[in-house]
């Protein structure tokens, strides 16, 4: 009688056993969201002081309790509120401000410095409209600081590379490039357009 | 007699499924890898709202998570249909964030306290009362750094 060789395990069940692990995997676990927009909470003072400013320089944003949005006093579209808020900050009203692009209206904000946007809203307010609001005034900074990075970058030997880029460059511990030079456009940037934006309690 | 006999018919060979569990194994890991385990059961309702001007978040122990939004349907009989805070596994009042900061802060290493930041991931459907009860609790322990949690999409579908 000829040798009989060890019977070969039937693997027909393995495809099974690992469905079985991987509709578990499915169904157990949820990619979770780490991404949001960081704000930075107001500290508590003890005796506020007044501060005086000029009702020309605030940009003052009211959402209502049911959700319309109010910018200075008049009813605006969400999609209105990016360019309106630009135009505001790129003002330069007082003519220091030699890299706005503005139009330089005099009734308007004095310099990216100065203009505050203060956004307010009611507690009835839903919260889906409010983080689309703060998302469009986050929009509005990066935007004229994307376009301050494109003018200053190429001179610093940066490159094409616009704020967001920079920023994220900056975090990055595999980025290659020089990074104290891009601290400092970051800085300057930061400093020509400082995000101001004051939520009214 | 012969000890073998001849397959005699011309049928076709059956399809080879050797390949299938790997194949599958492959999609097991790639959940298994892409996939974090939720740390906390939501008890509530919680769709982030959507924005496309987001930083990412950087490390994940850092960062200590308030939840809110509308009890979810199987805790809508014991506590209503207002939106409520969550902390950690419970059902918490505004006046607990204190005391939960202090624990977070209390199990880091006190170097790493400066650098923590609280994200909250509230309902898109929500009021902005509970949220600014959240924020004025929050500034009153001093934890300035916040983070409003929320998917990359359009602003236009938080409406």
């Amino acid at each position: 009688m000829a040798k009989r060789s060890a019977p070969e395990v039937n693997a027909g069940s393995m495809a099974d056993i690992a469905f079985l692990l991987l509709i578990f995997f499915l169904v157990t676990t949820t990619i979770e969201t780490d991404s949001g927009i960081s704000r930075k909470l107001p500290p508590i003072e003890d005796s506020p002081e007044d501060v005086k400013i000029k009702q020309k320089n605030i940009f003052t944003v009211l959402l209502n309790g049911r959700d319309q949005l109010l910018v200075e006093d008049e009813l605006m579209e969400l999609k209105d509120l990016r360019p309106a808020a630009v135009k505001f900050l790129d003002n330069g009203g007082d003519g220091t401000c030699d890299y706005c692009n503005g139009t330089k209206d005099p009734s308007s904000s004095d310099n990216p410095d100065k203009a505050i946007i203060s956004l307010k809203n009611d507690r009835e307010t839903t919260y889906g409209v409010y983080i689309s609001v703060q998302n469009e005034l986050v929009a509005a900074y990066n935007e004229l600081r994307n376009r301050r990075a494109l003018e200053l970058g190429p001179a610093k030997g940066l490159g094409n590379m616009n704020f967001v880029e920079m920023e994220s460059n900056y975090n990055n511990v595999n980025w290659g490039g020089n990074k104290t030079k891009l601290k400092e456009v970051i800085e300057q940037i930061k400093i020509e357009y400082p995000q101001k934006l004051s939520e009214v309690q | 007699m012969p000890k073998f006999k001849k397959k005699t018919g011309g049928e076709l060979p059956a399809i080879s499924t050797a390949s299938l569990p790997d194949i599958v194994f492959m999609l097991l890991f790639f959940f298994m890898v892409a996939t974090v385990m939720r740390e906390n059961t939501l008890k509530i309702e919680n769709s982030l709202p959507s924005a496309d001007q987001v930083e990412k978040l950087g490390k994940k122990d850092l960062i200590m998570y308030i939840y809110a939004g509308k009890p979810s349907r199987n805790y809508a009989q014991q506590y209503g249909k207002e939106a409520r805070i969550q902390l950690n596994d419970k059902f918490a009042e505004v006046s607990d964030i204190a005391a939960f900061v202090a624990a977070e802060r209390a199990s880091k290493r006190e170097e790493l306290v400066p650098f923590l930041i609280t994200a909250l991931k509230v309902d898109k459907k929500a009021g902005m009362g509970i949220v600014s009860d959240i924020k004025q609790e929050l500034r009153k322990v001093n934890a300035l750094k916040i983070n409003y949690t929320t998917r990359q999409g359009d602003v236009t579908n938080n409406f």
